[in-house]
């Protein structure tokens, strides 16, 4: 039995990785053309997941056309396969993946729009928080005080104008003049189940990144105004605990 | 309370205010979320593959795909009958109508 056991793993390892390459596994038992019916089978998977991949880098596809995208993805889904059946939870790598193929060396920007949209697609699945009372941020010495964000919050940088790359092509968008140089946004999920990627200055960004990190108002205050930040995270109703600091 | 003391407290009155006082998550409370009452490419966004996806519905009031209605308003919403005159309604969980093929 156990042997029976251990030949179907192999089996199943060799099948799957002949996913990945031109090459028919050993051990299948068909009476007649085995080769073209597992080209269907590899086909399918293959497309089925350049299909998710397209669901969730739908810019970076519109960059690159459809061709490339897909030789793009294949090439990705043969090194980092899905590690959990959850489709999902598939793409952290491709940002990654995307700044070390070779063919799209020449648009430097792509892994950060595909990082961008990676993370539109983490907060949305992002877990719910209650909403803390503002009223807390009133209450004596604010320079103390520590927040914590909702678990959908991500603070966006990249060295390029990913921001307005993305929102110039989003569906029915005008484009709009591309600025130079870095680019940051605030990324979280709306109460309406949006993912908006509201542009920020550095300076704004900064000062999210340290409340995200959990550094008290008065240590996020020195790296400038907190002012706007705080008006967005209210208004979104973005923070979830205010507490005071623990002397 | 020394100067950067009073600078930030004076930040924080005014980020309350630009916020529009005390604003809570609930902005879309009244909103909920109706199956099946989307036109093709128009429903809402349900982000990454093996979810219906903002605007990726194909079919006119295609059964999985949902919309934010004002709430009670889903069951209520008016379509046109099916082809075998069975009447659509709006549902608050995902049907089996209207699947693409």
């Amino acid at each position: 039995m156990t042997a029976l056991l251990d030949s179907h793993a192999a089996m199943q390892a060799r099948f799957h990785n002949a996913l990945w390459t031109t090459a028919t596994p050993d051990g299948l038992a068909q009476a007649d053309a085995v080769e073209r019916r597992f080209l269907v089978y590899r086909n399918n998977v293959q497309h089925g997941l350049c299909s998710a991949l397209s669901q969730r880098f739908a810019v970076v596809e519109r960059l690159v056309g459809a061709a490339f995208f897909t030789a793009m993805g294949r090439a990705f889904a043969a090194s980092h396969p899905p590690q959990t059946p959850v489709l999902i939870d598939w793409g952290a790598e491709f940002a990654g993946f995307i700044e070390g193929f070779p063919p799209a060396a020449g648009l430097p920007y792509l892994g950060d729009v595909a990082r961008l949209e990676w993370a539109r697609g983490l907060a949305y699945h992002a877990a719910d928080a209650p909403v803390a009372d503002p009223a807390a941020l009133t209450r004596g010495d604010p320079s103390g005080l520590r927040l914590t964000l909702a678990p959908s919050v991500a603070a966006f940088g990249s060295a390029w104008p990913v921001v307005s790359i993305w929102t110039n092509n989003q569906p029915g968008a005008e484009a709009q003049p591309l600025p130079t140089g870095a680019e940051f946004a605030l990324i979280a999920r709306l109460p309406a189940f949006e993912v908006p990627v509201i542009p920020l200055e550095a300076a704004d960004c900064a000062v999210l990144r340290e409340l995200h990190a959990g550094r008290s108002l008065g240590a996020a205050a020195g790296h400038g105004d907190p002012t706007r930040i705080l008006a967005l995270l209210l208004k979104h109703g973005l923070i979830t605990a205010i507490t005071g600091e623990t002397l | 309370m020394d100067n950067s003391t009073k600078l930030l407290a004076a930040s924080v009155a005014a980020a309350l205010t630009l916020a529009g006082g005390a604003v809570q998550a609930e902005e879309h409370a009244d909103m909920e979320r109706c199956f099946g009452v989307s036109m093709a490419g128009e429903n809402d966004c349900a982000a990454g593959p093996g979810t219906t996806c903002a605007g990726t519905s194909t079919m006119d009031y295609q059964g999985n795909a949902w919309t934010l209605v004002p709430a009670g308003t889903c069951n209520s919403i008016e379509m046109p009958a099916m082809e075998d005159g069975t009447m659509r309604d709006g549902s608050y969980v995902s049907m089996n109508r209207d699947l693409p093929a």
